[in-house]
């Protein structure tokens, strides 16, 4: 694959913050060095702090400071009207799609349209990703419990030569990582509410719920339907590494602490700049190395 | 609706045909899928003898390969297809692309069905694997409501299976990586969740610990039923509480809906349950088959009997049941 530039996008806001929270984060990125936002509710269609017109609306807003906006579809849909806002998402022309469900590759492919896949469009092998290619897709992300050596693989792999130079690779770098998706919201359970009932109690949890084991190990994080690393996932170690292997794109994923110094660590380490190591925080890596994602392997 | 059973091996196939089946799903030996468990599935002998076994009965085979394949494994997937084709199985269960792709572009004739780990929930995305891939079925995830599963299955291109009883998954299949998280293999890479060989048994005193691959998963004082530490179901601190924060050990029981499926227009309805023994799938085989047959005589009379809901608690989890997501307040 051709050598590009590596570039730093900002996954979709996983969690529900207010509105003025929401704009101020983004207004805050206008002045950072990520090159593409992702913007829209990925997780729960319930919340409507920013209704789709407004995303429109700060998409706009962030094309015209420089920045590449993609939107974000519902990862998963369930009922008529979460295939409406998709529908909208899909059908439109000013803005790339990530679609993170198969009913949004449905709609873009159909349309003709070029397209990106979310994490979790089950993409293993490199028979899939040329597959997808063939119907316009043209970035992927891989899905997060795929390691190194799935990636070289799927590089290494014949189908790889027939995959078009222009086709990109994403790679989850930063941020709490989305493991599943449920009928059942979590945060609501927690608080004794129904999901139709949950008084939007998400919402006082910027950073998700965290959810320990009985001798006190950080496990999971809950964040409504959605389960997410107990940990910070953070692959900052491996950004030369990922460079060598021609991954395009590392995304790092909104936490209400701390972006700014995330997003000037990333791109040092992208810059070949000398790297300071982040905070003391307890983070993990192991599925880029092949292991439970849970662990943190330490560089030799 | 047909009913559709799990066989782990030749006595679960056997007992699953001569109670009443109507297509029984099995796996080859190896992670092509998403019951990979030690001394499970079938072996090209045992396959020959299942397949004939089932045919001279009337009862179809449905081989499930639907797990994800890496671009290195994909010799075994690649392997499973032809022989399943070879075969002349009744279908086969997929879900990764590459292997629908392979299947439908080598062997048209050959009968899909999307299987739950490709985790189409809606329409549009039933529509991309029936117009890509001709699938002619597909099983629902385990997150939809009745009256969502209704809505589904009016505007559905192709036919739908349901789940009907056993171990319930609460995540949407296909898209759950919490036991990659914690042991490293997950349902879509290895074909085991919370597998065998992390689990790690304790006893402390008078309280049982229950771990996987080092991570508490549950505590047990004495006397107390314990449960396979499946990580949705293991106990956690969450605001200052220990409890079960995802969901309780308990196992998916929908009999009393058959009239409500049935309407609907579900084809078929599926038992759960590879990895359980021949006389799980005897006796729950056996239940069902007398409670489909019941409703198709008695109709809308149908009530479900209280000695099927007994022997159906009792191979339950936790011995209990729910109707899970299919009822809103699960939710």
């Amino acid at each position: 694959m051709a050598v590009r530039k590596m570039k730093l996008s900002l996954g979709p806001l996983q969690y529900l913050w207010s509105r003025q929270d929401t704009f101020d984060f983004y207004d805050l990125m206008t002045s950072l060095p990520v090159d593409i936002i992702y913007l829209g509710e990925t997780v729960c269609s319930k919340r409507r702090n920013l209704k789709t017109g407004d995303w429109l609306d700060l998409a706009r807003h962030l094309t015209e400071q420089g920045k590449q906006v993609v939107l974000s579809t519902l990862t998963l849909i369930e009922a008529e009207s979460e295939l409406k806002t998709m529908r909208r998402l899909c059908s439109q022309d000013d803005f790339l799609v990530e679609a993170n469900d198969m009913a949004a590759v449905q709609l873009l492919s159909e349309r003709g349209v070029p397209f990106v896949a979310g994490p979790f469009i089950n993409i293993y092998n490199a028979r899939s990703l040329a597959f997808l290619s063939r119907l316009g897709l043209r970035r992927w992300v891989m899905p997060v419990e795929l390691s190194r050596a799935s990636l070289k693989g799927i590089f290494d792999a014949p189908e790889a030569k027939t995959l078009e130079q222009s086709l990109e690779t994403e790679i989850f770098s930063y941020g709490r990582l989305p493991l599943a998706f449920s009928a059942r919201c979590f945060t609501a359970r927690a608080h004794k509410l129904s999901k139709d009932n949950c008084e939007f109690v998400c919402g006082d949890y910027p950073q998700g719920l965290q959810l320990d084991s009985q001798e006190e190990q950080t496990v999971f994080t809950i964040n409504g339907i959605q389960t997410q690393s107990g940990d910070v996932y953070n692959l900052l170690p491996e950004v030369a590494d990922m460079k060598k292997l021609s991954v395009d794109i590392l995304r790092l994923s909104p936490q209400r602490e701390g972006m700014r110094d995330v997003i000037h660590h990333f791109r040092d380490a992208i810059e070949g700049r000398h790297i300071a190591a982040l905070s003391s925080d307890a983070y993990c890596n192991g599925y880029w190395h092949d292991e439970a994602g849970i662990f943190e392997i330490k560089p030799l | 609706m047909d009913l559709v059973c799990p066989a782990g091996n030749y006595p679960s196939l056997k007992a699953a045909v001569n109670q009443g089946a109507n297509a029984v799903y099995i796996g080859f030996k190896d992670d092509t899928n998403a019951r990979h468990f030690a001394g499970l599935n079938f072996n090209d002998k045992k396959i020959d003898q299942a397949l004939d076994y089932a045919k001279s009965k009337g009862v179809k085979i449905f081989i499930a390969i639907n797990t994800y394949s890496q671009s290195q494994g994909w010799p075994r997937w690649k392997q499973a297809i032809d022989r399943a084709a070879q075969l002349e199985v009744d279908a086969v269960i997929a879900a990764d692309i590459a292997v629908l792709d392979y299947a439908v572009s080598t062997y048209p004739e050959l009968n899909l069905h999307l299987s739950v780990q490709g985790s189409a929930t809606n329409y549009e995305a039933l529509r991309f694997y029936q117009q890509r891939f001709n699938i002619r079925r597909a099983v629902l995830p385990r997150v939809l409501s009745l009256a969502q599963v209704q809505a589904l299955a009016k505007n559905s291109p192709v036919d739908l299976e349901v789940f009907a009883f056993g171990s319930l998954c609460i995540m949407a299949e296909g898209r759950c990586h919490l036991s990659s998280y914690v042991t490293g293999e997950s349902p879509n890479m290895c074909g085991v969740c919370s597998p065998a060989k992390a689990v790690n048994w304790e006893q402390r005193g008078d309280v049982l610990e229950s771990r996987l691959n080092g991570v508490l998963i549950d505590r047990y004082q004495k006397d107390v039923n314990a449960s396979y530490p499946t990580l949705c179901k293991g106990r956690f601190r969450v605001n200052g509480e220990v409890v079960h924060a995802l969901e309780e050990p308990t196992s998916l029981n929908t009999i009393g809906l058959i009239p409500e499926l049935s309407k609907i227009g579900i084809k078929a309805v599926k038992i759960e349950g590879r990895q359980r023994s021949p006389a799980y799938v005897q006796q729950v085989t056996q239940v069902w088959r007398q409670a489909l047959d019941h409703y198709a005589r008695a109709g809308d009379k149908f009530a479900a009997k209280k000695e099927w809901t007994d022997v159906l608690a009792k191979v339950s989890e936790g011995a209990q049941t729910t109707l899970g997501a299919y009822l809103r307040p699960w939710q």
